[in-house]
């Protein structure tokens, strides 16, 4: 039975059954990375949005159990153009189609995605339907749904209740916290395991707190630093998280990533913008304003900050896209505040930055201890 | 980058092209001149190989077309005082030039500056013990080796060695000389080869990593630390075979994000080790069980595989390699693909590329056809679409062999027994028996067991032969660098079965479709590449859209700014068909395309296509055996006696009317495939198979073989008039293909009138044809007698030759023409190009003009072979075409012209020592001649019985030297110790002495000794050592200073 792919201006791309048969509603971005799907699909900040892979041939490798970033599938649907039905990797556990499947989320496959990637490019990202249905219906559905800048995301992704990642990985709370150079409170707004990994590797503790703690609370763990972690949605509907990120500042050495860069440019009085289609993949170019040095980087993320807004409010621009001249990294070093756009844990994506780990690790003093 | 400015640099091509060092170093060297003239630089270029593009004067500020030594580069920086030199550009050779540069001091003593990659760098990449050491402090893993640097140590590593292993000769390129070794006695002979092979002496074992998987990282690197990774690509042939060998599917498909993240970390690592400057290229083996890898080798420069990861991605590596060596950094380049983003990025596909090496082994079948770590392919192809699959049977579509699917007669007809072996040992044909054998229903596991290629491949070529049509496709999607992320302008472009189309053509201009020369193999090289560019130039010139079909991803008519509209598909009909319905086009041009484009002439015209130019029957009347006899009967011109025949008895029957010897060969094929000089009934009865299979329902033809001097003509005609660019005269009398020979511009030896009736054969042939274009005749000259052997009714292997050494844009004209402008309005006319006065001499159409027009040069072509990569193949000179490159010589007079070609073509030329003479009867007093002009030239003499006892008898001074086996000193052995400096041997016609003569020629032909097989050659190689004795001024001057007339250049000497 065909699958449609109903966009809200009602274009209709008809494609074969991918994963769960059932509805599935979302944003439609495109990542350019030609590996990865198994991370991106369990990266929180996909939540609320089908993804469409560019490169072709998708599910090469299968799906593995080492490689995921959260606990389940966080994109609403997949959209590809061939999903693989014979994968081959060491790793893999099962296809790419049976893994969907078992996760209940849904996806299309067999339609020109790019075309489809063209269209998002010059359009717009927008929401759209994956239905085995009627596709006017769905037309219906996409006119009365809530549009993906409107919802709290972050609430439905972070952890209820706080959690630790040590040497050994995630791990209760309470665990005992011995032989570690230094702790790290991470402010769940839909963290990567892999920034909890590489954290861990480097010898660092991670206590990762849910999206509403409040400063006071985040202190009360007496971590060496703060990092605010990716995630998904409007940063301007994040005020909770805003306002605990303005108290931290100046208390305690902070790191943002992602969302977490956005997050620290609102706390510093910036402001965010949509992006027409975004930046998601693994080959962004990013500038680095001191050192001249251009790094490539994974990215994925859909607002970015506002340069113009950053003036006057003591912090300084010091990364930019070298494609389109977005903010990627904003430091305020006299509150010990620094964060970038990008990804340093990669996952998927190059490597490149993941000295941003022991930087900070270093910034908070504690590296070689 | 530097504390000085840089204004001008010399780029160092990369000389004729070999097995492992082919077209792709001309896209590379064009891009790079290119690049560098946009910053504004003046560029000064050396190479010996005149098929390039990169040799053409509007290419360079000045082009030295010279031999690619020390000696000639040193003259050229001295007369040029570059502040700089660009190596990495020009291949191994380029490369290993730069080394001997350095070494020599040279660069040292003209203050020239090495740019890109240091010395030390390319030094610790190359150098395989450096490397290691290297690798062991950045712990990266390289797998356990030794370095052997004599005999004694590589017998007494062959007591302890892991086996199998493998060799790996340093400084060598296609991995010339190594191997796999099974056995102590393999490592044993394999490793002496590669010592001798080895600029330095010096090879390296190391444990086999046989059925690893095989990956290769394209990566760049600028001054400023800056790294990226252009493409990594995955071969299907697991480790074991050379990458050049390998089919290759980018990006990588088998690997997961933290492998392929593993794997690029490393890639870049290590080339922040080395601190390379501009394109590299890293190949790792990877376990495909686990997280395991090797580091196994790293190119410095740009190479064969960065040409494919550039077509492959877009990104046009060389043009940046090049910004980079002169010290700009990636984010200071435009991308300029998309124009609105920079260089420094890495690309994303969104399609899947697949490579497919084109082997020699249709001609030479006799040839160890089983790959190794040697490459032996000439060329490639690479097919893109949205899925492995159809990609796949895009690029066997487009390889021009026989199988145009996955069936493989061959292999249908083995039993399971004989399949098992064809699907575990690699050949050039494992990818049908892989087919086969799943078709065979053969699990994908066992055949995985059996060929150790990924279940990922197997799984669809499994889906491919259990009956997954071929789509139907109907829409054009663009190569963009970006996945369609950002709107991109390039004109590049390949057919697939997705709805969207990314291009709707303008239909602003009129639009000509130039159809490519597919994948480079012998008989068709670079040459006709050349052509193609020039064509697509010229036809925008007129004010035509060009736009071109090409599947061949080593070449500059690949490159996406070559014409206005590049489709990279097979050159096939079909495809040719729906390019020119998608753009309308207003006509095809297919005269430049070698034979793989003229033989769609009949279905294209036929399907209403347009052919611009020479017509499709005047083509059959050139190539049809039977119509092209009418033509020269009608004419009155004199031709070999013969005739095509369609059975052995007919055959026999015309060979007994006009007596053996007699050429025997199929009609419509290039490069004279199953060509063969027959001598009695049994021969031809043999042969006539081979010949009738390779010429399928056309005719086989069978002439009487004339052993005179053979030369050939270019033309220009357009319908009436015929312009010759040039008359060449072939070293080797008849019998060596054209291809083979050497030749040189002007004639030499030919006489007065024979050249006359040589231009009027010409002219009274094309006007006859109505031949618009170009068209090129081969002949057999007596004395005054000419006789016409062939007509070919398109562009030719020599109009870059020519192109250059007469200073004339013969492509250029023939376009015009084949559009419909005349010779006459363009300023020519019938008769002979006369470059010294630019103008056209009517010599041979006026009877009053008595001389054919002196240029002012000699420039002597010489074929150069890729032997040393080929094992079991017959080094001999015959019909059949063997060479795989040219070099050319120019200079003022013919044996200084000779010198130099001699010099460029990589033999290893003598000037002293022992030489080895073993001819037949008949050339024996031929080569009494030459044996005295070695001996006044200071060689000894030795010689097998036979040939001794004539010169005995003659007076010269021999000493006589055992046959195989016959005593324990004898001409193997001598050949084996390099007591030999040069073989002279003529094939004689017993089978019993050739069984060993061509053991002996191999011998030389894997020492790197030269073999020569034709007297011919060998009297041209005395004239040039006769030319250095009485030490004759031989020039280094750049293309256009020779071309102006004599005295003009003696004057500013």
């Amino acid at each position: 039975m065909p699958k449609h792919l109903v966009l809200k201006d009602g274009t209709v791309y008809t494609g074969e059954p991918l994963g769960s048969d059932a509805d599935a509603m979302g944003e439609v971005v495109f990542n350019t990375g030609m590996t990865g799907y198994q991370e991106i699909l369990s990266d929180p900040s996909y939540a609320g949005q089908m993804v469409l892979f560019t490169y072709p041939l998708i599910g090469n490798y299968g799906i593995n159990d080492d490689d995921f970033e959260s606990e389940r599938v966080q994109a609403a649907a997949m959209i590809v153009k061939e999903a693989a039905k014979h994968p081959s990797n060491w790793r893999s556990k099962k296809t790419l189609d049976d893994f969907l499947r078992e996760k209940g989320v849904s996806g299309i496959q067999g339609i020109d995605t790019r075309a489809l990637t063209k269209r998002l490019r010059s359009s717009g990202v927008t929401m759209g339907m994956i239905t085995s249905g009627d596709p006017s219906e769905a037309l219906a559905k996409l006119a009365s749904a809530r549009d993906y800048g409107e919802r709290n995301f972050v609430e439905e992704v972070s952890a209820p209740a706080p959690y630790a990642w040590g040497f050994e990985g995630r791990e209760p709370i309470d665990a005992a916290g011995d032989g570690y150079k230094c702790k790290v409170a991470v402010l769940d707004l839909g963290v990567k395991y892999n920034i909890l990994r590489r954290f861990a590797a480097l010898g660092c503790r991670s206590v990762v707190l849910p999206q509403s703690a409040g400063a006071p609370e985040i202190l009360g763990w007496k971590p060496d630093g703060v990092v605010i972690s990716p995630g998904p949605g409007d940063p301007k509907n994040l005020s909770r998280a805003i306002g605990t990120v303005k108290d931290l500042l100046g208390a305690i050495p902070i790191f943002g990533i992602c969302l977490g860069n956005q997050m620290l440019a609102h706390a510093l009085g910036g402001s965010t913008f949509k992006l027409k289609f975004g930046h998601r993949g693994s080959n962004h170019p990013v500038k680095d304003l001191r050192t001249g040095r251009v790094t490539i980087t994974s990215q994925n993320h859909g607002y970015a900050v506002d340069a113009e807004s950053l003036v006057g409010s003591g912090a300084e621009v010091d990364q930019l896209n070298l494609n389109d001249g977005t903010v990627e990294g904003i430091r305020a070093d006299k509150l010990r505040a620094r964060s970038i756009q990008y990804h340093p844990e990669a996952a998927p994506g190059p490597w490149d930055s993941r000295p941003y780990f022991a930087e900070f690790m270093e910034s908070i003093g504690t590296a070689g201890a | 980058m530097s504390d000085r400015q840089l204004r001008k640099v010399l780029v160092l091509g990369s000389g004729p092209i070999i097995i492992g060092q082919a077209a792709e170093f001309d896209y590379a060297g064009t891009q790079a001149c290119r690049s560098l003239r946009e910053e504004g630089l003046e560029v000064i270029l050396i190479n010996s190989n005149p098929a390039t593009i990169m040799t053409d004067t509007e290419t360079a500020d000045r082009v030295y077309i010279e031999p690619l030594t020390v000696e000639f580069c040193e003259r050229v920086i001295d007369r040029e005082r570059p502040d700089g030199v660009l190596a990495t550009l020009g291949g191994q050779t380029g490369l290993n030039l730069a080394t001997k540069l350095a070494s020599a001091g040279i660069l040292e003593k003209y203050g020239v500056l090495l740019l890109g990659t240091s010395l030390a760098a390319i030094q610790k990449a190359e150098d395989r013990e450096m490397f290691r050491q290297l690798m062991h402090e950045i712990q990266e893993p390289v797998p356990e080796s030794w370095i052997v640097e004599n005999v004694d140590e590589l017998l007494e590593l062959s007591k302890n060695a892991p086996y199998p292993c493998i060799i790996r000769p340093a400084y060598t390129l296609g991995g010339t000389g190594g191997g796999v070794a099974r056995s102590p006695e393999e490592l044993i002979e394999i490793g002496k080869r590669g010592l001798s092979l080895s600029m330095r002496s010096q090879i390296m074992v190391e444990r086999s990593l046989l059925g690893w998987k095989e990956v290769e990282y394209e990566v760049m690197r600028d001054s400023a630390d800056n790294c990226i990774t252009i493409c990594n690509m995955e071969n299907l042939d697991p480790m074991g075979v050379h990458t050049g060998d390998s089919i290759v599917v980018a990006p990588s498909q088998t690997l997961s994000d933290v492998e392929y993240h593993i794997l690029r970390s490393a890639s870049l690592k290590i080339i922040r080790a080395l601190g390379v400057e501009g394109g590299c290229n890293v190949q790792l083996a990877v376990n495909p069980h686990s997280f395991d890898y090797y580091v196994i080798e790293v190119n410095p420069r740009v190479s064969r595989s960065s040409a494919l990861a550039s077509k492959a991605t877009g990104y046009p590596i060389a043009r940046v390699s090049a910004k980079v060596a002169i010290g700009k950094t990636l984010d200071e380049i435009e991308n300029s693909i998309t124009k609105t983003t920079k260089a420094c990025f890495e690309p994303a596909l969104d399609y899947c590329v697949v490579k497919i090496p084109r082997w020699p082994f249709d001609k030479f079948t006799a040839g160890d056809a089983r790959l190794t770590t040697q490459m032996k392919a000439t060329g490639e192809v690479m097919a893109i679409d949205r899925s492995f699959e159809d990609a796949l049977m895009k690029a066997i579509r487009g390889l021009e062999v026989e199988q145009k699917d996955l069936r493989h007669e061959g292999f249908e007809k083995l039993s399971d027994e004989e399949l098992e072996s064809a699907v575990t040992e690699p050949t050039h044909e494992r990818l049908w028996a892989l087919a086969e054998a799943l078709r065979r229903g053969w699990s994908v596991v066992r055949v995985n067991v059996l060929s150790k290629v990924d279940p990922w491949f197997l799984e669809r070529i499994a889906a491919l032969v259990a009956g997954r049509a071929e789509p139907n496709r109907t829409s054009f999607k663009m190569v963009d660098t970006c996945a369609g992320e950002f709107e991109s302008r390039t004109p590049y472009y390949y057919c697939t079965s997705d709805p969207e189309d990314d291009h709707i053509p303008s239909q602003a201009k009129r639009t000509i479709l130039v159809l490519g020369s597919g994948p480079i193999r012998i008989g068709q090289g670079i040459e006709f590449d050349y052509s193609c560019v020039h064509c697509a130039k010229a036809l925008q010139r007129e004010g035509y859209r060009a736009v071109i079909l090409n599947n061949n991803p080593e070449t500059v008519s690949t490159d996406f700014d070559t014409a206005d509209a590049l489709y990279f598909d097979p050159v096939t009909f079909e495809d040719a068909i729906r390019v020119m319905e998608h753009e309308s086009v207003d006509g095809v041009m297919l005269q430049f395309g070698g034979q793989t484009a003229i033989n769609l002439a009949r279905r294209l015209s036929n399907a209403g296509a347009k052919i611009i130019g020479t017509q499709p029957t005047a083509i059959e009347r050139a190539e049809d055996r039977d119509m092209f006899e009418k033509v020269l009967d009608k004419l009155d011109i004199s031709r070999p006696e013969g005739a095509g025949v369609k059975s052995v008895d007919e055959a026999l029957a015309v060979a007994q009317r006009i007596g053996y010897p007699v050429l025997v060969r199929p009609s419509f094929v290039l490069g004279g495939r199953a060509m063969e000089i027959v001598w009695s009934d049994d021969e031809m009865r043999s042969f006539i198979k081979s010949a009738a299979r390779v010429s399928g329902d056309a005719p086989v033809l069978v002439d009487k073989y004339l052993p005179f001097t053979e030369a050939e003509v270019d033309a220009i005609c357009d319908g009436t008039d015929t312009l010759i660019p040039g008359i060449m005269e072939h070293i080797e009398r008849a019998g060596v293909h054209s291809g083979d020979s050497m030749a040189v511009y002007p004639a030499v030896n030919l006489s007065i009138d024979a050249q006359k009736e040589m231009v009027r054969i010409t002219a009274a042939i094309a006007r006859e044809l109505g031949a618009k274009g170009m068209m090129n005749v081969q002949f057999v000259v007596d004395g005054d007698e000419v006789y016409v052997l062939e007509v070919n009714p398109r562009g030719s292997r020599t109009v870059p030759y020519i192109s250059k050494a007469a200073n004339i844009p013969m492509v250029s004209i023939a376009t015009k023409c084949a559009l419909g402008t005349t010779l006459a309005e363009q300023g020519y006319g019938s008769g002979v190009w006369d470059p010294a006065n630019g103008t056209v001499s009517r010599f041979g159409i006026d009877p009053n003009v008595m001389t054919p027009p002196d240029p002012g040069l000699f420039a002597v072509k010489a074929p150069v072979f890729s032997f040393q990569k080929l094992s079991l193949v017959e080094p001999s000179l015959g019909p059949e075409m063997k060479s795989t490159g040219e070099v050319l010589g120019v200079d003022l007079t013919f044996s200084a012209a000779l010198l130099k070609a001699i010099t460029a073509s990589n033999l290893d030329v003598p000037s002293g020592g022992t030489a080895l003479l073993t001819v037949r009867d008949q050339d024996k007093p031929e080569a009494a001649e030459i044996a005295a002009e070695l001996v006044s030239l200071g060689f000894d003499i030795v010689a097998t019985a036979g040939t001794h006892a004539y010169l005995e008898e003659q007076g010269i001074e021999a000493r006589k030297i055992a046959k195989i086996g016959k005593a324990e000193d004898n001409l193997l052995e001598a050949i084996r110790d390099r007591r030999i400096a040069i073989l002279i041997n003529t094939p004689s016609g017993d089978r019993e002495a050739e069984a060993e003569a061509l053991q002996i020629r191999c011998a030389c032909v894997e020492r790197g000794i030269p073999c020569l097989t034709s007297l011919d050659t060998a009297r041209a190689l005395t004239t040039a050592l006769r030319a250095v004795e009485r030490g004759e001024d031989v020039h280094c001057l750049h293309i256009e200073e020779y071309s102006k007339s004599q005295e003009d250049v003696r004057m500013k000497l």
